[in-house]
């Protein structure tokens, strides 16, 4: 089966490619591409006509809840590859904390044969630290590696105990995969209910200091240090955590870490009418962290865009503000969230350097070398999109099964217009195939 | 609020205090109306107050009070409220521990809502008796000077207070020891302080807030004892500030904490004042929502 899309505006920051020209697919890999138009059609089966649209490497969204097994009332592992399809995302990587969590080689199994049978999305099960994700004892890490997890993490909670968290980084030396962190320090949480500031005064809702994720990244790059071990911060969402970051890798610490849409673009304002669906963990923050955060993805501290898609029902959210359960759904609005006010409005990063964190550092994260790039020989993972019209986020219109969006109504730009896995299309204007 | 919505409802309320003074205490400004008390937190006299203000204004009422939440037996507070406003209610008035909560209501029903204090965030009619209170007393509260003393971070009265008394003029200030001062909460327009006697020396008015250790997750301060020490308000400390001072406090008073029982009964305080001015506010405001504008003469005979 041979694909060819023309006259697209093809970006891939892996080759430093910036073209307007055309790629092969052959056999669900990229055979080639070139400038301008294709000597001749290839005897494709396909023909992509891609004028006006961008081409870049499908995206990879390395912090995505599934919700399966367990929570199939928010989300299941079909209903959240099809929200991933439609949001361009060729690839999701689905956190461990599910009912029961992933702590178990036969669980990564379960999600992997359900991922097959909906085939979709690529999807890339973690699993946890600790058995049963109690924070006690570790998991088998080994088995859940050899099942085929990319990441160990605990997200939903932090692993409290230091000795633990030490012996996790030291353990997983020995396996391709980084610990991902979900950096937060309880005692100072203190049941708060959102960021600490001037909003949460306002408001009297309880403050969850930024200090709280600070103190947390901090201990984890000092353990990461002392054991070379490797660690990936995530939903990253504070001033102080960026500048300890950068000091990290400054000083050679084996050390990632991404941010979401949401982080990037909303601030502690939002929650002035406590609508839940602004309600998340870690908090909206301030502006001031809101901007260190957009100078962290231009000096290359912050290494992915990651959505932390948290589906919840709507009767789950609809309720009393301090009952309301953390968590806003991305998928399908990180590209028009993160392009409309990072790249059109505050040109604070280029299209380029975007799709660098929704794509190409993503994928080395996880350590996936076939994907994140259009190179020869590379999976023909491609999502495609229009930056030039504006349009309206519906979140009635999406493919999750949730609808707890804080970009609903929102007015932007980048369209998704189809997105290909392997060589085949799985999203095309508006709809899900196969 | 506007600095013209709070005159209104003060003005509104002057006339409503004097139906308390009569020998019938009824007015027939509610005839027809239904009002639901509808109380999530412990309350005695707020409940009260709202309670006797709508008998006074001839409302039929409904009376619920509960410390646990419709949630917890598996009913939302909204298919709680809504349930209720089947029966055409005119006006829900609502306590609840959550923060947001009756905004939340008002977005959702038809009804008014009244917020009878939510969580740490407001209690809107509180602020009004106070102010009510301390505009009868002071004349005006332009530039007056108004200390607010204690748990700030977990006090709605102090919210309200601070929005209402800073559009009508006043300045005021907020004492208590760091960790109960919420942060930047000089961007509303307050002074800090952690020195009683220095905040004291020129005010006009003082309102000791009860410290409220049930709200607190750990603790803030190390003992009640010591806390009375540093900022309790008795009849020694009164010595050395304003001797017209006006002493308030929300209640219920904590006696021997925040303010001993001297001062509590003595000379300055206001205390009982303020419970009487209450049950106007509360009036004006349950008279106002439901679409009262002006006093006409037999809205105010018995």
């Amino acid at each position: 089966m041979k694909i060819i899309i023309k006259n697209g505006n093809i970006i891939d920051p892996l080759q430093n490619l910036d073209i307007k020209g055309w790629i092969l697919v052959d056999n669900g890999k990229i055979s080639d591409f070139g400038e301008g138009n294709p000597k001749n059609d290839f005897n494709a089966d396909e023909v992509i006509d891609a004028e006006n649209l961008v081409v870049s490497p499908g995206f990879i969204d390395l912090h995505v809840h599934l919700r399966e097994p367990g929570g199939e009332g928010q989300e299941t592992i079909e209903t959240g590859s099809r929200a991933a399809v439609a949001g361009g995302f060729t690839s999701i990587v689905c956190m461990p904390n599910t009912t029961p969590p992933v702590d178990h080689a036969s669980t990564v199994k379960f999600i992997n044969l359900e991922a097959n049978r909906v085939n979709l999305a690529n999807v890339f099960p973690t699993g946890t630290i600790s058995r049963k994700r109690e924070g006690k004892e570790l998991a088998d890490i080994g088995e859940l590696v050899q099942a085929g997890v990319v990441a160990i993490t605990d997200d939903g909670s932090p692993v409290e105990d230091a000795c633990l968290m030490r012996t996790a980084l030291e353990y997983s030396k020995m396996f391709p995969i980084p610990i991902m962190e979900h950096c937060e320090e309880l005692q100072l949480k203190n049941e708060g209910v959102m960021n600490e500031g001037f909003f949460s005064t306002k408001l009297g809702l309880r403050g969850i200091p930024s200090a709280c994720e600070d103190v947390m990244i901090a201990r984890n790059v000092i353990l990461a240090k002392y054991t070379g071990g490797r660690l990936h911060i995530s939903h990253l969402s504070t001033k102080n955590g960026t500048q300890i970051i950068r000091d990290a890798k400054n000083q050679g610490v084996n050390v990632t870490c991404e941010v979401t849409p949401h982080h990037l673009t909303l601030t502690d304002e939002a929650l002035s009418d406590f609508d839940t669906n602004f309600k998340m963990n870690p908090p909206l923050r301030t502006e001031s962290d809101r901007q260190a955060l957009a100078e962290g993805l231009v000096d290359g501290t912050i290494d992915a865009i990651a959505t932390d898609h948290a589906p919840h029902t709507i009767t789950s959210k609809n309720v009393e503000f301090d009952y309301a359960p953390d968590g806003v759904i991305g998928l399908e609005t990180a590209l028009p969230a993160v392009f409309t006010k990072l790249v059109k409005e505050d040109k604070i990063i280029s299209l380029s350097q975007l799709i660098e964190l929704l794509s190409t550092k993503p994928a080395k994260i996880i350590n996936q070398k076939n994907k994140g790039s259009l190179k020869k020989g590379a999976d023909a993972d491609i999502t495609l999109f229009d930056i030039k019209s504006q349009y309206s986020i519906d979140s009635e219109k999406f493919f999750s099964k949730s609808r707890n969006c804080p970009f609903n109504g929102n007015k932007v730009y980048g369209k998704v217009v189809q997105t290909i896995v392997a060589g085949k299309t799985k999203f095309e204007t508006g709809k899900i195939g196969n | 609020m506007t600095a013209e919505e709070i005159t209104t409802v003060l003005d509104t309320a002057l006339s409503f205090s004097e139906v308390s003074a009569r020998a019938i205490k009824k007015v027939p400004a509610l005839r027809g109306k239904t009002i639901v008390n509808l109380f999530y937190e412990p309350s005695t006299r707020t409940r009260a107050s709202f309670e006797l203000a709508e008998k006074r204004l001839s409302a039929d009422i409904i009376n619920i009070s509960t410390s646990t939440s419709s949630l917890k037996k598996g009913e939302t507070l909204l298919d709680t409220v809504r349930n209720l406003c089947a029966y055409k209610v005119d006006v829900i008035v609502i306590r609840h521990s959550v923060a947001g909560s009756p905004l939340y209501l008002a977005r959702n029903i038809e009804s008014s809502v009244v917020n009878a204090g939510d969580g740490t965030h407001e209690h809107p009619t509180q602020a009004l008796l106070d102010i009510f209170t301390l505009r009868k007393k002071l004349g005006g509260l332009k530039d007056k000077k108004i200390v607010i003393v204690g748990d700030i971070l977990h006090s709605r009265v102090a919210r309200s207070n601070i929005w209402g008394l800073t559009k009508l003029g006043a300045k005021v200030t907020i004492v208590g020891p760091p960790t109960f001062i919420p942060r930047l909460v000089e961007n509303m327009n307050v002074d800090v302080s952690h020195d009683l006697f220095e905040a004291l020396k020129d005010a006009d008015a003082v309102n000791m807030l009860r410290i409220q250790r049930e709200r607190e997750k750990k603790p803030l301060f190390p003992s009640l004892r010591e806390y009375a020490k540093i900022y309790g308000l008795n009849s020694e400390k009164m010595k050395n500030i304003p001797e017209n001072i006006i002493v308030m406090h929300p209640g219920p008073i904590n006696r021997g904490v925040e303010i001993s029982s001297q001062v509590a009964d003595g000379p300055n305080n206001v205390i009982l004042e303020q419970v009487t001015n209450g049950l106007a506010v509360r009036m004006a405001v349950l008279f106002l929502v439901t679409g009262g504008t002006t006093l006409h003469p037999e809205t105010l005979s018995s």
